[in-house]
């Protein structure tokens, strides 16, 4: 059986912010990833990120994505990758299970574990939302920004979070009519910039209204959508029909955990992180010693802090494993202020109440 | 409302913006009301006009003094929330972002567009750039009549 000392699941942004991290402290790490290529969600995204300069705002995300990569490549000796592989069991004896490209199953053990799996697209109950032209933005994302092809002509995208506001300027941009941006909740729930963006170009935004049902014969055709009053119930009599040929979902993201239930880490559900997440001290080790996270897959937030978690988990396994950065106590330093004062607004509200939840818990 | 429709209220709109005399030259409006992780403009910018400070969900704010209007904060800003605004010869004068294809081309006339997505008047494309370092993001200088110093916001290409 193979045997390595780092293994980390999922070379999205997180994962190889760690194994960059770790391997400048001498340790050595496989990545495995589901995808052609690695470079997680950030490959898709088009647009300029926020963030300080540190975690590369102002850079579209593809290219930090790039920049991410790079870095990796400066430690080709310590960093190797898995590709087309899914890792399908983690199990209490530090043994993954993994299906490579061609469907066949082998097993890899390791010393220390960081699952970097990032988060899925939720979904949203609805009459008729299995009809084909029914998509999550994320794969609109792929589509468009990745292989180049449009969803369809005339849009609605439901939900108004950043990703939900992005993905609409974008579609825009590739010359698809967004007709409306419908969110369920009374206020706008991405940054109000990426709003005042789309709003510019001539798509309307409102609030209060949610998509009730979708109508077509084989492909969508239209939908019906309502308002809702401040308790997110159905007012009569404001349906209204929207002829589209295609719905984007964008209603939040759920942390992509099962591996970690699996191996018996103590999970704790906690909404403002996006649904399902490990327990974790301050070192982002779950309960099972040696089993770290970083990144979505710990609570849905953005690529700025997956970025840095994965950099600061590195450092920790590092250590961990007998190899400590030469500038370890001064990045430890950094990067938690990093993170603090990322999430210091209010939009990081949600994840710091969610994880005072999730640490509360622990040291009760 | 802001919040529930993408577009910020005259008052809140007046806040950024400085009298006419200082309007004279060239100077940047930046339309970042709420507190958001974010400071690509004030690392951006070579004069440091621009300070969001040490706790950076600081909204931005700019020191007119000491801004020359050169643009370079307006496509770094990766919410595109940034236009430099001047009033010069009976006309204004602004240098907006712009991310769409085809580019508008210089002496072209377009639609003037609101901060609500509405056509307002016509306005002329003045000089368009887009260097390497602009990173895809385009500065187009454009003018349009002076009454429309606090609602132009964009362009749109007629046809
Ligand atoms: C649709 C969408 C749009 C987004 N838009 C923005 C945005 O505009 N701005 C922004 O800042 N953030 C955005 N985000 C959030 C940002 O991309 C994420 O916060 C960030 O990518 C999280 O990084 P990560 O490394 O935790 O996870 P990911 O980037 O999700 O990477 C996880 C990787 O793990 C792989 N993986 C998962 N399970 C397995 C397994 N069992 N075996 C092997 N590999 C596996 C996945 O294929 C993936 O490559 C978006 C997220 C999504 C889903
Ligand atoms: S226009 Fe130029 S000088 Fe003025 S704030 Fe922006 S970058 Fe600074
Ligand atoms: S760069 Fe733009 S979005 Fe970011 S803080 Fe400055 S003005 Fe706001």
């Amino acid at each position: 059986m193979k045997h390595v000392d780092l293994l980390i699941i999922g070379g999205g942004p997180s994962g190889l912010a760690a194994a960059k991290m770790a391997a400048e402290s001498g340790v050595s790490s496989l990545i495995i990833e589901r995808d052609t290529k690695v470079g997680g969600q950030l490959v898709k995204q088009t647009h300029m990120f926020f963030g300080s300069e540190k975690q590369y705002a102002k850079t579209r995300g593809i290219n930090i994505a790039e920049i991410l990569i790079n870095d990796c490549k400066e430690h080709d000796d310590k960093i190797s990758y898995m590709t087309e592989t899914t890792v399908v069991g983690l199990y209490p004896d530090y043994v993954v299970t993994v299906m490579d490209r061609n469907h066949k199953y082998s097993k890899i053990k390791a010393n220390t574990i960081l699952v970097a799996t990032g988060a899925s697209e939720k979904v949203l109950a609805f009459e008729n939302n299995d009809l084909p032209g029914i998509y999550g933005a994320g794969a609109v994302q792929t589509l468009m920004n990745v292989h180049g092809v449009l969803p369809g002509q005339d849009v609605v995208m439901v939900g108004s979070g950043n990703i939900g506001l992005i993905v609409s300027y974008q579609l825009m941009q590739a010359g698809v009519n967004v007709k409306r941006v419908i969110e369920a909740a009374s206020v706008i729930g991405g940054y109000k910039v990426h709003a005042s963006k789309l709003k510019r170009l001539g798509v309307e935004i409102t609030t209060n209204m949610t998509v009730k049902s979708a109508q077509g014969n084989g492909a969508l055709e239209s939908i019906v959508v309502q308002k809702l009053d401040d308790d997110w119930q159905f007012i009569p009599g404001t349906e209204e029909e929207i002829s589209v040929d295609a719905l984007c979902i964008s209603v939040g993201l759920s942390p992509l955990s099962n591996l970690l239930s699996m191996v018996g880490c103590e999970m704790k559900y906690v909404s403002a992180l996006g649904g399902n997440v490990p327990v974790i001290d301050h070192s982002h080790e779950t309960t099972v010693p040696n089993i770290f996270v970083a990144g979505d897959v710990c609570g849905v937030e953005e690529a700025s802090s997956a970025i840095v978690e994965g950099y600061y988990v590195g450092l920790i396994i590092g250590n961990r494993l007998g190899k400590t950065h030469p500038h370890y106590e001064r990045l430890i330093q950094d990067f938690t202020q990093q993170l603090d004062n990322l999430r210091s607004g209010p939009f990081g509200e949600k994840t710091r109440s969610g994880l005072a939840q999730l640490r509360g818990e622990q040291h009760a | 409302m802001l919040k529930t429709t993408g577009v910020p209220d005259k008052a809140l709109i007046l806040t950024r913006f400085p009298d006419d005399v200082i309007l004279g030259k060239p100077k940047a409006i930046t339309e970042c009301y709420e507190p958001i992780p974010c400071n690509p403009c004030e690392t951006s910018c070579p004069f440091e006009a621009i300070t969001v400070g040490e706790d950076i969900n600081t909204p931005p704010k700019v020191d007119f003094d000491k801004c020359t209007g050169c643009g370079i904060c307006v496509y770094n800003c990766p919410g595109l929330a940034i236009i430099v605004a001047q009033l010069k010869n009976d006309k204004a004068y602004f240098k907006i972002p712009y991310e769409f294809i085809p580019m508008p081309e210089v002496g072209e006339t377009v639609h003037a567009i609101n901060r609500a997505g509405e056509i307002i008047g016509e306005a002329k494309i003045e000089k368009v750039t887009l260097r390497k370092k602009q990173d895809k993001t385009a500065l187009i200088d454009v003018s349009t009549n002076t009454e429309l110093i606090h609602e132009f916001v964009t362009i749109r290409r007629m046809r």
